[in-house]
């Protein structure tokens, strides 16, 4: 039921969450609807045309960056990579920050719980080598290097994170992506510091408290597995407590 | 309880898998309960399985049987993720424990009545 | 709120279950044709070692996963923490195990 704005063009109907940590409310707009148009194009009119004030994040536009992320009609989103075409629901959407974070105003999130929790994964690379030594060669079909052929294109954009039902019931659960990150390098012959690492995914927030519901894996917006990288944590932390290593 | 983002089917199989773990974890107390009558010689858990005789405990006895099948088909797909090379079927899996499941519920109606 | 610890214990339980259950659902199939009665039970389990063993199995691997299924399910859904949690998992753990202990007795003595 498209309202008609002047001479055939269509109108889409969007909500936008406004706010900031204090509480906030659902703004309406109305947002001439275009070709090719992408939910990043929409916010962006809005704050052009309707509302300046309107905050939100942003930068690559081509869905490299991972800043972009908003729910869209309730399921998080790259914003820069969806068309409208493809969420508009009864020509309707609603554009909201993401879950499991706290926002700073409008549609802008606080983004330091997400990265402090890579650190506390051990997402870090601790090299093994100086830089004296030889690179180390790693054969691209090795069994570690394939393992991770996916998880290495995170693009840190916490879609999975907004996604993950047990960060929501259990906030301090690591969460997909800092838990992929640490599969990643669990998976990194080059690293020295395994045995801390295996040890730091194994605490009471660690990858155990998954439980495989595959909201990461759905929404991922790079195909990216974070149930199977977190399942590989499992069997490696599972065999190192057996063996008595950590 | 239903956010859009569960919207999808292994969601369902988790949530599935959960409900029927509590209501097994319930109902085993109880069960536990029946069966320690026996300590007497039978008379009292006869006096009990008499009353179960009842027709609209059989769809509860239905019930109970459908949570101990899907927890434990549910359960064999989970470990199965977790302790195997990762399959892409999951919700193929999922599908199947859940039929599989409702098979036997409704083999166990089909005996019971 | 499981650290590995717990978590092999519900795993390790469950791959112990998942073949007893089968057992399980395969008697109750068998057994409920024509109702269930005391005597019909008690001839089948009364003095049976490999029944007894089943069953002793079964009631102890149930306790542990029953009592760690519930233990995440009371953080995540009533939220309970710290002491009160971990008196939660005992008490299901032990009370099952006593509980399903004094029914082998019964079925099995």
């Amino acid at each position: 039921m498209a309202r008609r704005l002047g001479l055939h063009q269509e109108v889409l109907q969007v909500n936008v969450w406004r706010g900031n940590a204090s509480g906030g409310k659902h703004c309406h707009y109305e947002v001439p609807s275009l070709e090719s148009q992408t939910i990043l194009d929409v916010v962006t009119w809005i704050q052009r045309n309707l509302d300046p004030k309107l905050s939100y994040r942003f930068a690559c536009r081509v869905g490299m960056c991972g800043t972009c992320a908003m729910m869209v009609n309730g399921k998080p989103r790259w914003t820069c990579r969806t068309h409208v075409r493809k969420v508009l629901d009864n020509n309707t959407l609603t554009i909201e920050p993401l879950r499991n974070l706290p926002v700073i105003k409008d549609l802008a999130c606080d983004m330091s719980e997400f990265f402090d929790k890579w650190d506390r994964a051990q997402g870090r690379f601790h090299p093994s080598k100086t830089r004296s030594d030889d690179v180390v060669r790693i054969p691209p079909t090795s069994v570690h290097r394939t393992q991770v052929d996916a998880a290495i294109e995170c693009i840190n954009c916490a879609i999975c994170y907004a996604a993950c039902d047990v960060v929501q019931w259990n906030p301090d659960y690591l969460g997909p992506a800092a838990l992929n990150r640490a599969w990643t390098l669990v998976n990194d012959v080059r690293d020295n510091n395994q045995t801390v690492r295996l040890r730091a995914v194994s605490s009471d927030a660690g990858c155990h408290n998954c439980h495989s519901h595959q909201s990461c894996t759905t929404y991922c917006p790079n195909e990216i597995n974070p149930t199977a990288s977190i399942a590989g944590l499992k069997r490696a932390t599972a065999k190192a407590t057996l063996s008595g290593k950590i | 309880m239903l956010k859009p983002h569960r919207h999808h089917p292994l969601w369902f199989a988790f949530i599935v898998h959960r409900l029927s773990g509590v209501c097994l974890a319930l109902f085993l107390p109880a069960h536990f309960y029946v069966l320690g009558l026996a300590l007497n010689n039978g008379e009292s858990l006869d006096r009990f399985l008499h009353w179960t005789e009842h027709p609209l405990l059989r769809w509860v006895e239905f019930g109970l049987v459908f949570c101990l099948a899907v927890h434990m088909f549910g359960g064999v797909r989970l470990l199965a993720l977790e302790f195997m090379p990762w399959s892409p079927k999951q919700k193929t899996f999922a599908a199947l424990a859940a039929a599989l499941s409702l098979l036997v519920a409704c083999l166990f109606l089909l005996r019971a009545t | 709120m499981i650290g590995v610890r717990l978590y092999l214990a519900q795993r390790i339980s469950a791959m112990i279950m998942a073949p007893l259950v089968l057992i399980h659902l395969v008697t109750i199939i068998y057994a409920v044709q024509g109702g269930l009665d005391a005597a019909e039970i008690l001839s089948r389990t009364r003095g049976s070692v490999v029944w007894g063993a089943l069953y002793a199995l079964f009631v102890l691997t149930v306790s542990v996963h029953a009592a760690i299924g519930l233990r995440v399910v009371s953080h995540e859904w009533l939220k309970l923490r710290g002491t009160g949690l971990d008196v939660l998992t005992w008490v299901v753990g032990l009370g099952l195990m006593l509980l399903g202990g004094r029914a082998v007795v019964a079925v099995i003595m």
